[in-house]
């Protein structure tokens, strides 16, 4: 059995070897999203204060979704916002992203305990995942997430499975670490 | 001395107010209801019940107000639910 998993009052991840090159390719995608486009380019001192004075709404919907504005009817403070939060958040996803390599370096073949940092970085990590490949996905209702929602010849079908693989991995995580459930 | 510039006048304003801002979640199609809850518990200590009673209202009513509280703390909050992937904003509680 592949998967997360809770046995002797631990949370467990095993993965098959083709399972942890499929999530090492999207997590690898993640990771180039995520980081600043321009980390080399910045002011030291910002870098170090974690503000980026250049950061404005991002036109990709995906990154959008990431990194969302702040204030809804006011452009100006989203704006603000995001320049004072949005290189600490992009530092913090990519800290969770090589917390989360790791621990899929350490779950191929054999079942790797997780303590509460790999936890929640996986939770992290397969939540941002999904976030991206349900933006690409165009998913707008509930209904669009059923798995048969989606025409079989349709050719975002690959993209559509990865997408319910992670669903199915992060529900799983979640009732390893909710025994009695949500 | 120095007279305070306009803006920091309009913080401490805020300030005296009890509660005026408040961070609000919005539904999206893409996060479970277990994890929106599990977040709820996680980063704010609400206990399952209240948890899962705000994650309904974001799903049944489109949004939630989850925090209330200065603008400052709203604003950490909000930063806070971007970081676990939630859909957040904060706004002037009206």
């Amino acid at each position: 059995m592949t998967g997360y998993y809770a046995a002797k009052k631990q949370i467990w991840l095993h993965l098959d070897e083709a399972e942890v090159e499929v999530l090492s390719n999207l997590v690898d995608q993640l990771e180039e999203m995520v980081r600043p486009a321009d980390a080399e380019a910045s002011d030291p001192l910002d870098v170090l204060v974690g503000i980026d004075p250049e950061a404005t709404a991002p036109q990709d919907a995906a990154q959008a979704r990431l990194f969302p504005d702040a204030y809804r009817e006011d452009p100006a403070a989203a704006d603000e916002f995001r320049r004072f939060t949005e290189r600490e958040l992009r530092s913090a996803r990519l800290g969770q992203i090589e917390v989360f390599k790791a621990t899929l370096a350490n779950a191929a073949g054999s079942a790797t305990a997780l303590d509460e940092e790999t936890t929640a970085a996986s939770l992290g990590v397969l939540n941002d995942l999904r976030l991206v490949l349900g933006t690409r996905l165009g998913l707008q209702t509930d209904e669009d997430n059923e798995p048969g929602a989606m025409d079989p010849q349709d050719p975002r079908q690959p993209l559509f499975a990865a997408y319910h693989w992670l669903t199915w991995l992060q529900s799983q995580l979640l009732g390893a670490l909710h025994p009695d459930g949500l | 001395m120095t007279a305070l510039p306009a803006e920091d006048t309009q913080v401490l304003s805020d300030a005296k107010t009890d509660k005026p801002w408040i961070t609000l979640v919005w539904n999206d199609p893409v996060n479970l209801m277990d994890y929106v809850v599990h977040v709820f518990m996680t980063h704010f200590g609400y206990s399952k019940e209240k948890a899962s009673e705000l994650m309904l209202q974001v799903h049944q009513d489109g949004r939630s107000a989850v925090s209330h509280g200065d603008r400052e703390s709203m604003e950490r909050d909000v930063a806070a639910m971007h970081g676990y992937g939630l859909w957040a904003t904060l706004a002037k509680d009206d």
